[in-house]
């Protein structure tokens, strides 16, 4: 059975881990290469690494901290930040990523998504995509899309964006509620739901994980094919393997053992 | 010396990077290449592959088809990865003018539409018995796919994984052999399996 992917988070800034709060108030968490082996000892599905300002600063995507990274890793390894040509996602994969994730350069030329998938196959594209609940009319449905590592409203909806990203190419949605990022109080469900009922591709789910219950909730209700967590991890609240264990007592398939 | 077959089909720095990590203690060094001269020197072969079975076009067009087949008479071990196992097969309808090798009669197909497509994740094998290259690997064990075209199941399945049907996520055949999944990217089941190849005598 396809099991339900605990995919672990590693907001890079500078060659460090480091974790906010709503994406500001950044606190270190220790070295990516370490972390990324270590979560991936202890039963995480996947990896991914960001390089959260790199778009904000206008510099590439830290090809050593990936290539550092990648070397002890043989689960797959996603890098995001910075990366807004097919040329910058061929330098990242040299450098050991699997996937790809692209953002603000993909809502400023769709086209991107498209440019690298023919290059690279469908499955090496990630879409993220950073997003705040409507302040009025529906919350859902005028969902916002932001960039530029959520310091920019780009007046596109999430829903209608997922759908053109998923038609353009993308392999993957990684979708972050950024109501809910660094809160530990769980995912937007219903967000979630709306984006995965959208599209055909797997949708990962991002922002506001804190215990079991949220990731099974998330699964469930949210409809999240993966779920995406950072700070739970890095700083020994939760390890994968005991998520794994309570989110198979409670019914929903994992990698187990791992 | 073992070849890595590549057609220009995606990044192959993971799976080098696993076959090395592998064979550490072997003494193996594979060899990147896009030359058929190249794969005739060689001992063992592995065809890796992401993307569109189109791609597989590059293996006709630059003489590499005729010197893997070559190889493959002669009973040199050959592990085709993801597109490189569908290529065993005669061929798929995700570009129905290319064909395959045509170890195995059989085509690839989509999957039946009721699912999300691509088929990413983890999944579990359930294993046939006598396989060389799951030596080891015990039966219910998760290894990780991504692809949206899958090979039947055959006389030649070793493995079987099911995703709103039941599919060949391994065949072996003789020192034929694929796998559906990443074994690059399937954590110690996946460097098990390459070792398990590695460690096949070669011809």
């Amino acid at each position: 059975m396809l099991t339900k992917r605990i995919i672990a988070c590693l907001d890079v800034n500078a060659g460090r881990v480091v974790k906010g709060v709503q994406f500001v108030d950044l606190v270190d968490a220790g070295d990516p290469a370490e972390l990324a082996a270590r979560h991936a000892a202890s039963g995480a599905d996947e990896i991914v690494l960001l390089d959260i300002t790199a778009t904000h600063e206008g510099r590439g995507t830290l090809l050593e901290t990936v290539q550092r990274t990648a070397r002890r890793l043989f689960v797959p390894f996603t890098v995001g930040g910075g990366i807004r040509t097919a040329d910058d996602a061929a330098a990242v994969f040299d450098a050991g990523a699997d996937k790809v994730s692209i953002n603000s350069a993909a809502l400023a030329r769709p086209e991107l998504i498209g440019e690298i998938g023919s290059k690279f196959g469908a499955q090496a594209v990630i879409v993220a995509i950073d997003v705040r609940r409507g302040a009025s009319g529906d919350p859902i449905r005028n969902a916002e899309v932001y960039v530029a590592g959520g310091r920019k409203p780009t007046g596109r909806r999430a829903v209608e964006w997922a759908r053109e990203a998923e038609e353009r190419g993308a392999g993957e949605i990684l979708l972050t509620s950024m109501d809910a990022d660094g809160t530990r109080a769980g995912f937007d469900c219903k967000l979630t739901a709306a984006v995965s009922d959208a599209v055909q591709i797997p949708v990962i789910a991002s922002g506001g994980a804190g215990n079991a219950r949220h990731f099974t909730q998330v699964f469930r209700e949210g409809k999240a094919d993966a779920a995406l967590a950072a700070s739970i991890f890095h700083f020994g609240i939760h390890d994968v393997r005991a998520l794994k264990e309570e989110l198979l007592r409670d019914g929903i398939p994992v990698r187990l053992p791992c | 010396m073992i070849a890595v077959v590549d057609y220009k089909a995606g990044n192959l720095t993971s799976v080098m990077k696993a076959v090395r990590t592998a064979g550490a203690d072997l003494g193996v060094e594979p060899v990147l290449t896009d030359d058929p001269a190249v794969v005739l020197l060689s001992g063992k072969i592995i065809l890796p592959g992401v993307g569109h079975f189109a791609a597989t076009q590059f293996l006709e067009k630059h003489g590499l088809k005729a010197a893997i087949r070559e190889k493959i008479a002669a009973g040199v071990p050959f592990l085709g990865i993801c597109v490189g196992l569908q290529w065993l097969f005669a061929g798929s309808t995700e570009a129905p003018e290319c064909a395959g090798l045509c170890a195995l009669p059989e085509l690839c197909d989509r999957f039946a539409p009721g699912r999300k497509v691509p088929h990413v994740g983890w999944n579990s094998l359930s294993l046939r018995p006598g396989s060389r290259l799951f030596a080891g690997i015990p039966d219910g064990s998760f290894v990780y796919f991504t692809h949206s075209y899958r090979a039947p199941l055959t006389n030649a399945t070793v493995a079987v994984t099911e995703y709103g049907e039941p599919f060949s996520a391994a065949v072996e055949c003789g020192n034929i052999m694929g796998v559906q999944f990443h074994p690059e990217k399937s954590a110690e089941t996946g460097l098990r399996l390459l070792r398990n190849f590695l460690e096949l005598p070669p011809c």
